[in-house]
């Protein structure tokens, strides 16, 4: 358990693990992160990452360990730790046959906001996004980068403590991208946690710490800066090379 | 064939869907065994473009010809000519590995067995996991299958559309050691990909945005080289948001974009040869105590930001 006495923290994890029959998906991972850093979690494809962000984001239970996200156990209360989180993938993000409008309407609805919030939230996002002349456009016609910006403003849009994001800018046009690292920053900024996953490198020196998973395990976990040190190497790039080949 | 030098020539193709356009009158030549990348984010008309020289789709004009034969007048010759990865995994996630590869070998009336020796340098890395339904690989050995099936009639031509997408940086560079391979086989490829530092892979690329190409198709070298603007690449300690905005502030700077632990700074073309010192000296003079400024080599990146223009800058 963490001492009583220190600032908890956004997302909590000690020995978490999880089994599918005798593969150990996620193995003993620990980790602790504060309010407002932005965290990267990388890994190869097949490391463990996907299974580890279900279980935080009380999704999935796990088979042993434990783990508190925005200060809720994941396993008995999964539904608080749900209100309190944000969720956006390249995967899933917003529904392309409805409009921006009726969207943001959805999700906020969905979050619990009353109608006098979604309102002014929208007003918002709107405002900060720029798409005052598109709220009326079915989100399938927007193009990919302002397609994603909106899906983070809207996973915001309750205030979460902690908003996850898988590959949130894959595929995304290099300005964009960019923008996108911007929205990340306010956000982390105005004291939200913000959990990343990516597969761009250069993406991963901009967050405060970074995690590596290789084969269900953090292998490496530090800020950008340390990691390069320690494997005597330039860029996240090289670093992230060294552990996943070092282990297949 | 009408023409021997050229694998693959596109003239002035265009298409809509609905209104929208997807490409707006494209033109391309690909050399014979020529490994050639076309750069662009989701959206920019790639996959349309790849899908007229397979031709599973009609463009609305202009017109494409692989190894000189015409992707309309043509397409069944065509279609034995060439191996196509979709960008989509394309694959029956129900049947295995072996399964999967039999299937495809049998649609072009041939066998595994007598394909073995084309599709080896791939298939082997895969061969172990033979009895493992495809829906159950992870991503890069997916890859891996997709190309082995591409690959399984023999074909003149591979037509690749984001092979490396949603794949982790490892497997992303072994998937281009692949593709080095088989270059070297004297097979023509045409891959697309979003991933900027993949251009380095190819012999020559082209960028391409809202279904058209940016620039002209070069070596990445070239494409590099033919950047504007002079580049600086800058550095402080302390908070990167506050960073970034003073150094957009410099009245030196056009634009500046992070670039990992970077920014880089476009600055006037004709700025003296130490125009970095005086960019380090802005930044100091705006309190970044440790700030950094030197002149950094353009990437394929800056390229192709400077060449999208400045409307899709304005939305934040």
């Amino acid at each position: 358990m963490q001492p009583p006495d220190s600032p908890q923290p956004a997302v909590w994890a000690e020995n978490l693990t999880r089994m599918f029959g005798d593969f150990t998906a996620v193995d003993a991972i620990s980790v602790s992160i504060a309010r407002g850093e932005v965290f990267g979690f990388l890994g190869a494809n097949g490391a463990g990452k996907t299974t580890a962000i279900k279980m935080l984001t009380g999704l999935l239970a796990p088979t042993s360990g434990e783990a508190r996200t925005a200060g809720f156990d994941i396993t008995h209360q999964a539904e608080q730790v749900k209100k309190r989180i944000g969720y956006m993938s390249q995967k899933f993000a917003l529904y392309d046959d409805l409009t921006v409008h009726e969207n943001i309407r959805f999700f906020g609805g969905v979050y619990g906001l009353t109608n006098k919030q979604i309102k002014e939230r929208m007003a918002e996002a709107i405002e900060r996004l720029g798409l005052q002349e598109l709220v009326k456009e079915r989100v399938g016609r927007l193009p990919l980068g302002w397609k994603q910006k909106l899906a983070f403003s809207v996973a915001l849009l309750h205030r979460p403590d902690v908003v996850f994001l898988d590959e949130p800018t894959g595929g995304v046009d290099p300005v964009t991208r960019r923008q996108f690292w911007e929205m990340i920053y306010d956000a982390a900024a105005g004291g939200t946690t913000v959990f990343v996953t990516t597969h761009y490198m250069d993406e991963a020196e901009y967050c405060d710490r970074i995690s590596i998973m290789v084969d269900g395990r953090i292998a490496a976990l530090g800020t950008p800066a340390e990691l390069k040190d320690r494997f005597g190497v330039d860029s996240m790039d090289a670093v992230f090379v060294r552990l996943a080949r070092g282990q297949s | 064939m009408t023409d021997n030098s050229t694998a693959i020539q596109v003239r002035d193709l265009a298409k809509s869907f609905g209104g929208t356009p997807a490409l707006q009158g494209v033109s391309l030549d690909v050399e014979h065994g020529e490994l050639f990348g076309i750069i662009g984010p989701d959206g920019a008309g790639k996959t349309t473009l790849f899908r007229i020289l397979v031709t599973v789709l009609l463009a609305d004009s202009g017109s494409a010809s692989l190894n000189g034969l015409d992707v309309v007048k043509d397409y069944r010759t065509i279609r034995n000519m060439v191996g196509y990865m979709p960008g989509r995994f394309s694959l029956y996630p129900d049947l295995t590995v072996r399964e999967n590869l039999e299937f495809f070998a049998s649609v072009f009336g041939t066998t595994v067995e007598e394909q073995y020796d084309a599709i080896a340098p791939i298939y082997s890395q895969i061969e172990p996991f033979n009895n493992r339904r495809a829906g159950a690989l992870s991503g890069g050995m997916k890859q891996k299958l997709a190309l082995s099936c591409a690959l399984v009639h023999q074909p003149e031509i591979l037509i690749l559309d984001e092979p490396t997408t949603g794949v982790d940086a490892v497997s992303r560079a072994e998937f281009w050691d692949i593709l080095a391979e088989f270059r070297a086989t004297g097979i023509t490829t045409l891959v697309s990909t979003p991933y900027m530092d993949e251009a380095a892979r190819c012999d020559r690329v082209a960028l391409m945005q809202n279904g058209q190409f940016l620039g002209h198709a070069d070596t990445p070298e070239s494409v590099a080289a033919s950047f504007r603007w002079k580049l600086v690449r800058v550095q402080a300690s302390g908070d990167r948001a506050r960073f970034l905005a003073d150094t957009r502030a410099l009245s030196a700077s056009y634009r500046a974009e992070v670039f990992g632990e970077w920014i880089h700074v476009t600055i006037a073309a004709d700025s003296p040869a130490d125009a970095a010192s005086d960019v380090q000296q802005a930044l100091r003079d705006r309190g970044w105590a440790d700030a950094r400024a030197e002149p950094v080599q353009p990437s394929i990146e800056d390229v192709f930001m400077d060449l999208m223009g400045t409307d899709t800058y304005a939305t934040t």
